[in-house]
């Protein structure tokens, strides 16, 4: 369901399909096993393959975000599809500067 | 409101059927030949109003969502969509960005802002220990 790639201190975690309530906990639950226990420098979310999100979408990135700083690393958001920047801008999370 | 075509549908509070909700809402209203950012902004909108149902409504348990759907005939869709789980207590402050009393679920609060700014028309009627119901509104514009 979620392909993760992990090199360079970078873990890339490649998003798919569309992203609500209920797909959320999972995506959430397998990220933050990666990040404790790969304690990444980046993070980096890779949209390019997700078809809907709704704000269950914000609130995996904003927690995410957290996270990943918990253990000293930064977050990067790749590859967000046109479709999907309306909510993002309308979130107010590009003032994070992960994107 | 006059409508000229409507369906209503009942499925249990279960996350699973968010998906569910969107699908046939979305399916709903193709007759009026939606562009896909406008078909885009109504499956997100339900899909926000049914997940406060799941989330918020019903909280830890199971009870049934309904979803009454109608076209107007000046191509105008309106989605009520209801629970009769906990209500609101204050509909003014759960309606505020990112208000939200599920902060352990990582629910970002922006469900009514998200709903607020896809649609043209947003109500909420709420009774405590009633149950909520949303109404959303969205004129499908016909020339392109």
């Amino acid at each position: 369901m979620v392909q993760t790639d992990y090199k360079n201190d970078i873990l890339t975690v490649y998003l798919k399909g569309e992203i609500d309530h209920n797909r959320a906990a999972d995506i959430r639950v397998t990220i933050d096993s990666r990040i404790n226990s790969l304690r990444p420098k980046k993070l980096e979310l890779d949209f390019s393959k997700v078809s809907f999100m709704d704000s269950s979408g914000i609130g995996l990135i904003m927690g995410r975000y957290r996270a990943v700083g918990l253990v000293g690393g930064e977050l990067k958001i790749k590859n967000v599809p046109e479709n999907l920047s309306r909510i993002i801008e309308l979130s107010g999370i590009t003032s994070l500067g992960v994107f | 409101m006059k409508s000229i075509n409507e369906t209503h549908i009942k499925f249990p509070s279960k996350s699973i059927n968010e998906g569910f909700a969107r699908s046939v809402v979305s399916a709903f209203v193709m007759e009026l030949d939606p562009t896909i950012s406008e078909l885009a902004d109504i499956k997100t909108a339900v899909s926000e109003a049914v997940t406060n149902c799941i989330v918020h409504g019903y909280k830890r348990e199971i009870g049934v969502v309904y979803i009454d759907a109608y076209i107007t005939e000046e191509k105008r869709v309106v989605i009520k969509i209801r629970d009769k789980g906990v209500g609101i207590n204050d509909v003014k402050q759960a309606m505020q960005p990112l208000f939200t009393t599920a902060e352990n679920e990582e629910r970002a609060g922006l469900g009514f802002a998200v709903m607020q700014s896809f649609m043209d028309k947003v109500k909420v009627r709420s009774t405590p220990g009633k149950g909520t119901t949303v109404t959303l509104e969205k004129l499908i514009v016909p020339i392109r």
